[in-house]
């Protein structure tokens, strides 16, 4: 793979949310990189923080959570911009948001607001980052929306989001995200929401739209089907932490993390047309408020070593090829 | 948007003709009738009673017929803009009505802005700075004035009024203009009296609008589509009043039509204590005489005002939210 430069390096982000239960450490300790045009995939159990990750690169991360530690460095133009030290409200990560990195949500039903035109809502985006005027912007917004393959886009521009169908609202939601040509777009599981026909199409769109618009892309997912159609490379993330992270053809081949392994064998048949939800592993994810000590998988990793994994957080190693993996197993002594 | 306003201005028809039969029962229910009353009060005064010219005064007034009749004779006048006459004013009841009514309406509509000017901003801050000092405070203020009795902060204005000014009633103009004819200074000189009792009837329902302002838009600040807006790089004022702002106003919006009868019984409290010439105390007298047009009309056209109140916010709510204009 050659290099193109690098886009955005996450080093060592952590980001808990405070409430009277105690502190949640969604996001505890995740580093990647990821360089201009490049697919990164980032996979995990549900609740394992995928969501607070790309929040806090966004740096919308509801108000009861917080980034305490680490760093987010983002490229553009030779310089870089720690975006944990900006403002959240201020003009600069104003500039970003939208701008440079773009999100697809989590849930297409949710995400658009009900009481405006999905028009209303992608010109916005439009006139917030491009200087132009009212009309351009809805040629812009009807040529992004026709280029998602959405039928009819010239009527449908100015149809109210409840109105369309979740496919539709999953098409509009990528249009808008898309309108202003990000650098990265972050999509949150851009195929969970729709059925399997929909979930193939979304697929190949993002492919060709990343490929003819030379965006880099963080698909976050549940689905490893997904990230082997997609991505470059992988981060799996297990209760707030990057356990494992290699290009995507290695971790399929040779995963390394016990969890990843278990992932893995869980899904009997990858390749296209083949989907399967990661719910493999024995034992339940344990409850956020209460980590388990040393390392977070201890407790259902049969290869459990006593009196090191439940007492040693296991360090960061860097195999060769760019595989970095969180696991005793491949501690050299 | 206009057939919706269509439609549901025929929804009205079926509501008023209900209305108007709740009217009318509500008047026919105490047992006897004016010349019951009448009768008592000639007897009390000693006075001879002649049982045929009562009678005759009941064929007159048409109390002697059906109940269904006289229904129809009472709607029949009605639209005709006839209200009949009172029996106790001996007086045309929408001349009464006509000389009260503006005032009432006056106040109200007073009220019902000052309450809105204070709750939604309140609200927008309490809500977008939770647990603040600020929020603590209007909280604090909002239970005092939805525990305060209108009477009683009525009779407080009233006491204070009195220290400061040495009148007694507050009244709706300053004695020059009593009886001048209408100008600007006029107006203005309205206005400076309105705001009391427009306080006075207002103030438990801003403190109700400013809770439900804040919790409405608590509860949207959380939506994902408000996380999204911000994904955006919207700002966050923007963001505030185009999405979640709109949304929190529904519930608030809904509120108008069942505001306005609040405010009428506010009204009559305070108009009561505050010596206003307006419809609330007329109706109180009608009642406690059995004076039926006149008791009638009134509950007839206060019913009335408050279908328009829900018209109105219905069409409010329309506007503020595309999905309910397909549901009528
Ligand atoms: N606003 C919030 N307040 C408190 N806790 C939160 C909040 N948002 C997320 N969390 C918690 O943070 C953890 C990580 O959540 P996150 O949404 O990132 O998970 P996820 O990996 O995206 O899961 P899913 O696959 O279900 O979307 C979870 O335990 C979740 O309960
Ligand atoms: S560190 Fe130990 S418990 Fe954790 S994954 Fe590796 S072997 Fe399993
Ligand atoms: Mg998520």
């Amino acid at each position: 793979m050659t290099q193109s430069p690098l886009l955005l390096s996450v080093d060592n982000l952590a980001t808990h949310f405070f409430s009277q239960e105690g502190i949640l450490e969604a996001v505890d300790g995740v580093s990647f990189d990821i360089h201009a045009g490049e697919a990164l995939g980032i996979a995990g159990e549900s609740g394992c923080g995928k969501s607070v990750t790309a929040q806090s690169i966004l740096r919308i991360v509801p108000k009861n959570g917080k980034i305490v530690m680490g760093e987010i460095s983002l490229f553009q133009n030779g310089e870089s911009v720690d975006l944990v030290q900006l403002d959240d409200r201020g003009q600069e990560i104003r500039q970003i948001r939208g701008g440079e990195i773009a999100m697809v949500f989590q849930e297409p039903m949710a995400a658009f607001s009900m009481v405006y035109t999905i028009g209303n809502q992608i010109t916005e985006v439009i006139r917030l980052h491009q200087d132009c005027s009212q009309n351009e912007a809805r040629d812009r917004a009807i040529e992004m929306l026709r280029r998602v393959g959405m039928p009819k886009p010239e009527q449908t521009i100015d149809a109210y989001p409840f109105a369309l169908s979740g496919g539709m609202r999953q098409r509009a939601m990528i249009a808008m995200a898309l309108s202003c040509h990000p650098a990265l777009l972050i999509a949150d599981e851009p195929t969970t929401a729709v059925d399997v026909t929909i979930q193939a199409q979304v697929l190949e769109l993002m492919k060709d739209l990343q490929r003819d618009m030379g965006m880099a892309l963080i698909v976050i997912t549940h689905d490893l089907a997904v990230i082997s159609e997609l991505c470059d490379r992988v981060m799996i993330m297990y209760l707030g932490k990057d356990v494992e992270s290699a290009p995507a053809d290695v971790i399929f081949r040779d995963p390394k993390h016990p969890y990843t392994i278990g992932l893995l064998r869980s899904v009997p048949e990858l390749g296209e047309g083949h989907s399967q939800e990661l719910d493999p592993i024995s034992g339940s994810v344990p409850s956020p408020y209460r980590r388990p000590s040393g390392c977070p998988f201890h407790p259902r990793c049969p290869e459990f070593i006593p009196d090191v994994c439940d007492v040693h957080l296991p360090p960061q190693i860097e195999l060769a090829g760019g595989h970095r993996v969180r696991c005793h197993l491949y501690v050299q002594d | 948007m206009w057939s919706f306003i269509l439609r549901r201005i025929l929804l009205m028809v079926p509501t008023l003709f209900v209305v108007s039969v709740i009217s009318f029962v509500i008047i026919e229910a105490p047992p006897g009738d004016f010349m019951d009353s009448y009768v008592n009060a000639l007897l009390q005064e000693q006075e001879a009673v002649d049982p045929a010219e009562i009678e005759s005064l009941r064929k007159r007034y048409g109390l002697d017929a059906p109940t269904y009749v006289r229904y129809f004779r009472w709607l029949g006048n009605i639209m005709q803009g006839n209200l009949g006459r009172s029996l106790e004013w001996n007086q045309p009841v929408s001349k009464l009505v006509a000389d009260r009514l503006p005032w009432s309406l006056a106040i109200s509509v007073a009220s019902f802005f000052l309450a809105y000017a204070i709750a939604i901003p309140i609200g927008l801050y309490s809500a977008t700075r939770q647990y603040s000092l600020g929020d603590y405070f209007f909280t604090l203020i909002g239970f005092i004035g939805l525990a305060t009795p209108n009477f009683l902060l009525a009779l407080l204005i009233l006491w204070y009024y009195f220290v400061a000014t040495g009148n007694v009633a507050v009244g709706l103009f300053s004695d020059e203009y009593l009886i001048a004819p209408w100008s600007f200074a006029k107006f203005i000189d309205l206005l400076k009296h309105l705001w009391l009792p427009a306080l006075v009837v207002g103030t438990a329902g801003t403190a109700g609008l400013i809770r439900v302002m804040r919790a409405n838009l608590l509860d949207e600040l959380e939506r994902p589509y408000v996380m999204v807006a911000r994904s955006k790089g919207l700002s966050e004022g923007k963001l505030l009043v185009k999405y979640p702002f709109r949304i929190a106003m529904n519930p608030v919006a809904s509120t108008i039509g069942w505001t306005l009868p609040t405010l009428v019984n506010g009204e009559l409290l305070a108009s009561l204590v505050l010596g206003l010439p307006t419809i609330a105390p007329l109706f109180v007298g009608a009642l406690l005489s059995q004076d039926m047009f006149l008791a009638g009309s009134v509950v007839m056209i206060l019913s009335t005002l408050t279908l328009v109140g829900t018209l109105l916010s219905d069409i409010v709510l329309a506007w503020l939210d595309p999905r309910i204009r397909g549901a009528i």
